[in-house]
């Protein structure tokens, strides 16, 4: 962070917000105003935090084999594909996303109930595999590479775009078996984390250089926009993340 | 061994609105109270980083921790009923604050229609308009009598709004201007005036203007940063229960929060309550908290599971339909339409309770006599800030993923707009809460068991009110637009709404329902459980005005029992 911005904590505790002392009248706004002014041009020091970060952000934390996180990688990018618009998956680091999370709460379910029995269920009741997200993944993964290997006999990472997309969408529709899980069910998680990590703030290792959020049009993490929502048109507002604070 | 503490005035199960109006109300009377809360304590100063839509809005950082306890769900007798695992469908909130924290601030007073439903429903078209199996009851409160309340919830949570044109009558203005109408709730002002509507900006609890409520508490002004729903506010700039009532409570030396304080029962001797006994859920311990009046003030469902954990009342037969503890559970039904332009909105700015709406279709503002169904819905367009994981609109025809979908949510997230409903919900006979006999807490104590799907009556408002949303749409001018898809059976995956209402409702008589009109236990006179249990059925707007006016109805029995014992009616 330069030390020309006014980071966000400064902010809130000269202001007294955070500590709820002073009541926000015109120079909260005032300040505001200056503060989400600053934030509409890129800044250098972004620059370089995020080139910083991309050289400690491929670890792996979860995944124990290159080969099972090359599949995983390879059906993120069929679901959120490199385009005319802007990048796909792999290049916004979505699977070192879903690799975090899987090695988390996210994987563990540390959240959820997760007590017995369990019981099939009807699609109205939601999730009901004693697996855990972790479980899944693992088992989901290594279902591709068995499907790709049983219809083409060829690795999954090895097949073309179109055969991809056969197995993805039979996983999708239900057609291929897994083991304390359905497939569909697995295709929806799969779906739901790709998504996450091209959108979600780029501190979860996802979202890289904020290209996801570039792409769509969403600014990210702004203290206001109070001086702008009136405005007749679209405001195109240059992103910020959590960590630019 | 149980520890036993030293005796209170009152003891509040939970801390959120409900408990904290009345630790505010009670301690200004003079009563010593405890709040036993099992989540955390959290504040202002714990939202710096809050602007993280993955950590709050996917992850539920501030919701209940369900591996400690959830609910079961079926949508019929036949089926069996598990657990709901993960959230989804609604959003349980736990810690200081509860779903007041992290709720959106849409703050509408019900209509006067839906405190005496019954009566003005038979009254316009007949006795058996819906058929006996809906459970439809008056309140045992009128509009009129619940205006003051209405008047004090909204003057301490600042609300920022305007008259509605068909709205009931108001004692007072709103104590803060609505805020500011932006280009998109503009567009959709004028459409709906075009078709002859009535619209007006939803009364919000984001304020306007700085603001220093009765009891001295300031609420900020809110700076529209889009991230409101599911996330707590970094400038206090949201009423909630701990900006606007917790602090005047703790600052009268009466109040003590217990936090991390699970209550599992209600303690009873003859038909008193004696008070509760909680676990510490950092050590494990358990403690009795005597006092001589208990208050549920825990989520409605929640209240339901306590009353019925601990024997207290008589449980709803659905075979029968006879008992009343766990009838009329209801929900809300969310029709509504997506319209698709060529124009690009600033969609991704916005406030929770941002919005411009009409009730012209809402209670009995329109005649129902030929539709099969009561009621209706609230329809507006709200902009609440679109965060991009959680918001990917595409046409219905468009696949679920890969690059047709990548290209078509991109382009649809600042291109397409919703205009929906919140409909109102009617009790029915097979929608209720009771305990679930096989899944258990962390704590060894049943779980409640949901059995909810939707009516006929659901079915004929959504299609109604979507269809609605669609033309104000159109008006808009869309080049196209999807009306939303009829309703099936209900489904607790998908989020729809955190206004779960009733299981604990008020009524006129001991027959109909679980307390009296001030909240206080028909069986139990110096136990009250407050909060949407208490509605005999849902309205076409958010709960939360009603729930805070409760609270307030509720608080003003509690000392007048304290006073004088005995049935408050």
């Amino acid at each position: 962070m330069s030390n020309k911005d006014i980071s966000r904590r400064d902010f809130l505790k000269t202001t007294g917000i955070a500590t709820g002392t002073l009541i926000g009248g015109g120079l909260i706004g005032g300040l505001i105003g200056f503060n989400s002014k600053k934030t509409t041009a890129p800044t250098k020091s972004s620059n370089t935090n995020t080139n910083k970060t991309a050289e400690t952000s491929e670890g792996k934390m979860f995944f124990t084999t290159d080969k099972d996180f090359n599949i995983l990688a390879a059906a993120t990018e069929r679901i959120f594909p490199k385009d005319d618009l802007g990048p796909g998956a792999m290049e916004l680091g979505v699977p070192y996303f879903i690799d975090r999370q899987l090695a988390g709460q996210y994987g563990s379910n540390s959240k959820e109930y997760m007590q017995g029995p369990f019981g099939k269920g009807e699609p109205t009741q939601g999730y009901q595999s004693r697996l855990t997200r972790a479980e899944i993944f693992i088992q989901g993964v290594q279902t591709l590479e068995s499907e790709a290997q049983k219809r083409y006999k060829k690795s999954f990472t090895d097949i073309t775009d179109k055969e991809r997309d056969v197995i993805l969408t039979a996983l999708q529709k239900d057609e291929v078996k897994m083991k304390g899980v359905t497939a569909g069910f697995f295709f929806s998680l799969l779906r739901s984390a790709t998504i996450e990590g091209a959108y979600s703030d780029p501190l979860y290792g996802g979202n890289r250089n904020m290209e996801g959020w570039r792409m769509k049009g969403f600014p990210g993490h702004q203290m206001s926009y109070i001086n702008v929502i009136e405005k007749e048109g679209f405001q195109k507002i240059e992103p910020r993340s959590l960590g630019m604070h | 061994m149980v520890k036993t503490m030293p005796k209170v005035d009152v003891v509040t199960v939970g801390v959120g609105w409900t408990g904290g109006i009345v630790a505010a109300e009670c301690t200004k009377a003079g009563l010593k109270v405890v709040g036993l809360e099992r989540g955390k304590d959290r504040g202002t100063a714990n939202f710096a980083n809050v602007h993280d839509e993955y950590r709050y809005a996917i992850r539920y950082e501030l919701m209940q921790d369900l591996s400690k306890e959830t609910v079961t769900f079926r949508n019929n007798r036949k089926q069996q009923a598990l657990p709901m695992r993960q959230l989804g469908s609604f959003l349980l909130g736990e810690g200081l604050g509860g779903a007041g924290t992290h709720w959106n601030g849409q703050t509408y007073r019900f209509l006067p229609y839906d405190f005496e439903l019954k009566t003005m429903t038979e009254k316009k078209y007949g006795k058996n308009f819906l058929g006996k199996d809906y459970q439809i009851l008056d309140w045992g409160l009128t509009y009129d009598e619940v205006e003051p309340y209405f008047d004090k919830f909204e003057k301490t949570a600042g609300i920022s709004g305007e008259e509605n044109p068909l709205g009931p009558k108001r004692s007072d203005n709103y104590p803060n201007k609505p805020m500011k109408k932006t280009p998109l709730l503009k567009k959709f002002e004028t459409a709906s005036k075009k078709l002859g509507y009535h619209p007006y900006m939803i009364p919000s609890a984001n304020l306007s203007a700085p603001y220093k409520n009765p009891y001295g508490q300031t609420i900020n002004a809110c700076q529209y940063c889009g991230f409101c729903e599911r996330f707590g506010c970094e400038y206090g700039a949201k009423a909630t229960p701990e900006v606007a009532v917790i602090p005047t409570a703790l600052k009268s030396g009466k109040y003590e929060i217990r936090f991390n304080s699970n209550v599992v029962k209600v303690l009873t001797k003859g038909d008193k309550a004696t008070g509760v006994k909680y676990i510490d859920t950092v050590t494990g311990e358990e403690y009795i908290q005597p006092a001589d009046i208990v208050v549920l003030t825990s989520y409605m469902m929640n209240n339901a599971k306590l009353l019925m954990v601990s024997n207290i009342g008589t449980m709803y037969n659905p075979e029968t339909g006879k008992g009343t503890l766990g009838r009329n559970y209801c929900y809300q039904i969310m029709p509504g339409a997506t319209g698709f332009f060529d124009e690009q909105f600033n969609t991704f700015m916005g406030a929770g309770a941002l919005g411009n709406c009409f009730d012209d279709f809402n209670g009995d503002n329109f005649d129902h006599s030929k539709l099969g169904f009561i009621h209706g819905a609230n329809i507006a367009l709200t902009q609440l800030g679109n965060r991009p994981i959680g918001n990917n609109p595409t046409h219905s025809d468009t696949p679920l993923w890969g690059a047709e979908w990548k290209k078509d949510s991109i382009m649809n997230y600042t291109r397409s707009l919703s205009v929906g409903g919140q409909g109102a919900s009617i009790p029915y006979k097979e929608n209720f809460l009771t305990l679930d006999p096989k899944y258990k807490d962390a704590y060894g104590v049943p779980l409640l068991q949901v059995n909810y799907d939707f009516t006929d009556q659901d079915k004929k408002l959504h299609k109604f009110i979507s269809a609605k949303c669609g033309e104000v749409l159109k008006e808009m001018g869309a080049k196209k637009v999807e009306i939303r898809a009829e309703l099936t059976n209900y489904n607790i995956v998908p989020y729809q709404s955190t206004h779960n209402t009733g299981g604990t409702v008020m009524s006129k008589t001991p027959e109909e329902g679980v307390v009296n009109n001030y909240l206080q236990h028909w069986d139990c006179e110096n136990l009250f459980a407050v909060g949407a249990g208490a509605f005999a059925n849902n309205s076409g707007y958010n709960p939360t005005d009603t729930v805070g006016a409760l609270a307030f109805r509720c608080t003003e029995g509690i000392i007048k029992y304290s006073k004088k014992g005995g049935s408050l009616v």
